[in-house]
C-alpha cells in the first residue's frame, strides 16, 4: 500500500502568500513520481505538506484512503530524505539509523537487524560507528537514505537528495536509488528535483509544477513527445524547445502554419476549419531540426557553435525572437559558424501552441 | 570641574592618545624602514615583523601592569609578613597554615563549593529553558528582554533589591518584603530569611541565578537557533515528541556551548563577592572565599593571610578558566 491522493490541495503561507492552488493528483502505490518545475514553484512545499512538516491550508490529503491532513508526520507511514542530509551530527551512523526504531520502542535485536540490513544494502557496514562529520557527502546521503529504509515506510519522500553531490557521485547515487526502487516495487517514492536527467531516468510519472498548479502529469516520454503547453514544452528537454510565432494557414489532418519570419511549417497536429487564421507558436526541439537546401522553417546565420563530440549545438543569430534559436545536429559541425543555414523539421516533430496550450489536447 | 565633564574629558583624551599612538607609531615605523628605495623589499619585511607588536603592545602593557604584576605581588605578599614599624620578612607558608586552621576559611570553602554545585547548574538550566520556551511564543523577544534585564544591574544593586525581597519586620507589623508578605498572607509567621543557618546560602544564590540566567539564555538561544532546522524536522518524521527533540536532538548539538556557559558562570561563582558582602557580609554562616579575602585584607589588615586566600581563589579558578578558553576555541573552529 502507499496510495497518495491530493484533492484540491492549496497552500497559503502566513495567510497571504499563496504558493499552490487546486492541486489534484493521484499517486498509486509502487509508483516513483518526480516533481519538477522552476525554482520557487512550490515543489518542496508540496512534498512537505505530504510529509506533514507544512500545514495544508486547503483541500485534503489521503494516504491509503485515510484523511491525513491532521495526522502527525510519524504516523503517516512516510520517511523523508533531505537535500542537506539532516543527519544528527552527534550520533554515529548506527544511532542515526536506529533513532526512529528506538523511539518506536523496537527490541534491540530487531533494531540491529534492520540497521545491519540497511547498511549492507547501502555499503555502509564499515562506517556504522563513525560520526557523520567523518563521512563524505555521498556517504552521508546514503546514511540519510538508510535512515528512511530502516523504518520501512510505505512512502519515501526525497527533496533534491542529490543536488549537494558532484556530478559523478550524483549519477552513482541516482542509480543506487533506481536499484532500491526496484528492490521495493510496492513502495511509493516521491522525488523532487531540478535535474532533468534525474527526472527522465527515475520517474514513472513526472509532475511539472508551474504557476501555482500542475502544468502536466505524465510519463517522461509523454511529456517529451506530447507537451500539453509551452511551459512544459520548454521546461522538459535540453536545450529548450524553440518557439516560432506564426498563423495557421491550412487545417485538416495536417496543419500548415506560415511563420512571421517568412518560413512555412507543416505539423502532424490535426486542426479544424475554425482554427484557420489563429495566431500560434510552433515548437520544435533543437534535436529535431535539420539543415535543408529547400524551403524551411527559418533561415539564420550561425552565431556560435558548441561541439560536444557526439552532437554540435548551433546558436542562430535571429531578429525578432528573443531567445536564440538552437539546433542540435549529430556529429561535428564547427565549420557551420558564420554560415547562413535553412532549418526544417519533419511534421511529426512540429508542435502547435495556441495561447500557450498545445492543440494536441482538446 | 563637574564629574561628568571630567569623565568626558578622560574619554576624549584616552581615545586621542590611542589613535595618536597607533597612527604615530606606524608612521615612525614607515619612516625608519621606508617601503621604497633600493631596500624596499627588505624594509617591508622588517616593518611587517615589527608592526604586529606595535598593535599588541598597549594590550600587553596593560595586562602586564594590571594583571601579571598583581599576581606576582600577591604571591610575594602571601609568603611574607609585615614587620611592625616598616619592612617585611619571608615567612614561608605560615600564612597558609594559619589560614587553613581557621574555621571561617573552611566555612568559606564549603559555602563556595555549595555555590559551585547549585548556581552554574541552575542558571544554565533556567537559561536553557528560557531560551527554548521564548523561541516558541509570539512575545518571546519581550520575554527575553525582561529575563535579560538583571544582567544590566550591578551585583550590589541586585543584592539591594533582593535584600528588600527578604526583608523582615517584627510580627504584627506590615511586611515590606514580598516573601514575608506572602508568608503572612498564607497565615505563616515572618522569618528573618538571611539569618536562617544553611538555607540563607541558598537565598543568596537565588540572586546570582536570577542575574546569570539571562546571560545563559542569550548565549544558548543563539546556539539553539544555529541548529539546522532539518535535523529537527527529521526527528519529527522519525517520531520524536517535543521532549525527545529537545533532549536528544537539540541539547546534544549545543553541548559545547552549554559547557562554555556553565564554566563561565562557575568562574563568576568562585569569585563571588558583592552579593554576599552587600547582603550578609559573611555573617550567619554565609562566608565565601572572596569576602573572606576582603575581610582579611581590608578589615583585619592582615595582608599575608588575605593574599594567601586570594592565591587560593586563583588556583581554583585557573583550571576552569583554561578549560573554558579551550572549549570556546573549539567552538569557534
Ligand atoms: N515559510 C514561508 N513563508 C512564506 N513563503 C514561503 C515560505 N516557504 C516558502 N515560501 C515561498 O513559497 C514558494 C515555494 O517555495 P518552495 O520551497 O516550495 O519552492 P521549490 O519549488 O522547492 O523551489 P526550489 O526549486 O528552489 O527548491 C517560494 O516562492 C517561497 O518564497
Ligand atoms: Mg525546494
Amino acid at each position: 500500500m502507499g496510495n497518495v491522493v491530493l484533492k484540491d490541495v492549496s497552500k497559503t503561507y502566513g495567510g497571504t502568500v499563496n504558493v499552490l492552488n487546486d492541486i489534484d493528483l493521484q499517486i498509486t502505490a509502487g509508483e516513483l513520481i518526480v516533481f519538477v518545475g522552476p525554482s520557487g514553484c512550490g515543489k518542496s512545499t508540496l512534498l512537505r505538506m505530504i510529509a506533514g512538516l507544512e500545514k495544508i491550508t486547503g483541500g485534503t490529503l489521503e494516504i491509503d484512503g485515510q484523511r491525513m491532513n491532521d495526522v502527525p508526520p510519524a504516523q503517516r507511514g512516510i520517511a523523508m530524505v533531505f537535500q542537506s542530509y539532516a543527519l544528527y551530527p552527534h550520533m554515529t551512523v548506527r544511532d542515526n539509523m536506529a533513532f526512529a526504531l528506538k523511539l518506536a520502542k523496537k527490541s534491540k535485536e530487531e533494531i540491529n537487524e534492520a540497521v545491519e540490513e540497511a547498511a549492507r544494502k547501502l555499503q555502509l557496514t564499515d562506517y556504522l560507528d563513525r560520526l557523520p562529520k567523518a563521512l563524505s557527502g555521498g556517504q552521508r546521503q546514503r546514511v540519510a537514505i538508510g535512515r528512511s529504509i530502516v523504518r520501512d515506510p510505505k512512502i519515501y519522500l526525497f527533496d533534491e537528495p542529490l543536488s549537494n553531490l558532484d556530478a559523478a557521485l550524483r549519477v552513482a547515487t541516482r542509480i543506487e536509488i533506481a536499484r532500491l526502487k526496484e528492490e521495493m516495487p510496492d513502495r511509493t517514492m516521491i522525488y523532487v528535483t531540478h535535474d532533468q536527467v534525474e527526472a527522465m531516468t527515475l520517474a514513472d510519472r513526472i509532475v511539472v509544477l508551474a504557476n501555482k498548479g500542475i502544468a502536466q502529469v505524465g510519463s517522461p516520454l509523454e511529456l517529451y513527445e506530447r507537451p500539453q503547453n509551452e511551459m512544459v514544452a520548454t521546461f522538459i528537454g535540453s536545450p529548450a524547445m524553440n518557439l516560432l510565432p506564426g498563423k495557421i494557414t491550412g487545417t485538416g489532418a495536417q496543419t500548415e502554419i506560415s511563420l512571421d519570419d517568412g518560413g512555412k511549417a507543416v505539423s502532424h497536429v490535426q486542426t479544424e476549419a475554425s482554427d484557420m487564421g489563429k495566431t500560434v507558436n510552433i515548437g520544435v526541439r533543437p534535436e529535431h531540426l535539420e539543415a535543408t537546401d529547400g524551403e524551411g522553417l527559418f533561415t539564420g546565420r550561425v552565431d556560435i557553435t558548441e561541439a560536444l563530440g557526439e552532437v554540435t549545438l548551433l546558436y542562430f543569430e535571429t531578429v525578432g525572437t528573443d531567445p536564440a534559436l538552437i539546433a542540435k545536429l549529430p556529429g561535428v559541425h564547427k565549420d557551420r559558424r558564420g554560415q547562413k543555414v535553412t532549418m526544417t523539421a519533419a511534421p511529426e516533430h512540429v508542435h502547435v501552441f495556441h495561447e500557450g496550450q498545445s492543440l494536441l489536447y482538446r | 570641574m563637574a564629574p561628568a565633564l571630567q569623565g568626558l574629558l578622560t574619554i576624549v583624551i584616552g581615545i586621542s592618545v590611542c589613535v595618536g599612538y597607533f597612527f604615530g607609531s606606524n608612521l615612525l615605523l614607515d619612516m625608519l624602514f621606508p617601503p621604497r628605495g633600493p631596500k624596499a623589499g627588505r624594509n617591508t619585511n622588517i616593518a611587517n615583523l615589527i608592526r604586529p607588536w606595535l598593535f599588541l603592545f598597549p594590550a600587553l602593557f596593560a595586562l602586564g601592569l594590571y594583571l601579571m604584576y598583581p599576581v606576582v605581588e600577591t604571591l610575594r605578599l602571601s609568603l611574607t609578613d609585615r614587620i611592625p614599624g616598616g619592612g617585611y620578612q619571608w615567612t614561608g607558608l605560615s600564612n597558609y597554615t594559619q589560614m587553613f586552621q581557621e574555621p571561617k576559611f573552611w566555612e568559606a570553602m564549603g559555602n563556595n563549593l555549595l555555590w559551585l554545585l547549585v548556581v552554574p547548574g541552575m542558571a544554565t538550566i533556567f537559561g536553557l529553558l528560557a531560551a527554548q520556551l521564548t523561541d516558541r511564543i509570539a512575545w518571546g523577544s519581550i520575554a527575553k528582554s525582561i529575563i535579560f534585564m538583571p544582567m544590566a544591574i550591578s551585583f550590589v544593586g541586585a543584592a539591594v533589591i533582593w535584600k528588600l525581597v527578604y526583608d523582615a519586620r517584627p510580627e504584627g507589623q506590615d511586611q515590606i518584603g514580598i516573601l514575608n508578605a506572602l508568608v503572612v498572607w498564607f497565615g505563616g509567621t515572618p522569618e528573618t530569611w538571611l539569618t536562617l543557618p544553611f538555607w540563607n546560602n541558598f537565598f543568596l544564590m537565588v540572586v546570582l541565578i536570577w542575574i546569570q540566567s539571562g546571560f545563559a539564555m542569550v548565549i544558548l538561544s543563539a546556539a539553539l537557533r544555529g541548529i539546522p532546522e532539518e535535523t529537527v524536522e527529521a526527528a519529527i518524521i522519525d517520531g520524536a515528541n517535543p521532549m525527545q527533540i529537545f533532549f536528544k536532538i537539540k541539547v546534544p548539538q549545543i553541548r559545547s556551548t552549554i559547557m562554555v556557559v556553565w564554566t563561565t558562570i562557575t568562574v563568576i561563582v568562585l569569585k563571588i563577592f558583592d552579593i554576599v558582602f552587600a547582603m550578609t557580609n559573611g555573617q550567619w554562616g554565609t562566608q565565601v572565599l572572596a569576602n573572606y579575602m576582603y575581610d582579611k585584607l581590608f578589615i583585619a589588615r592582615d595582608w599575608g593571610v588575605g593574599s594567601a586566600s586570594a592565591i587560593v581563589i586563583m588556583v581554583l579558578v585557573l583550571p576552569i578558566l583554561v578549560w573554558n578558553v579551550r572549549n570556546a576555541r573549539r567552538e569557534m573552529s
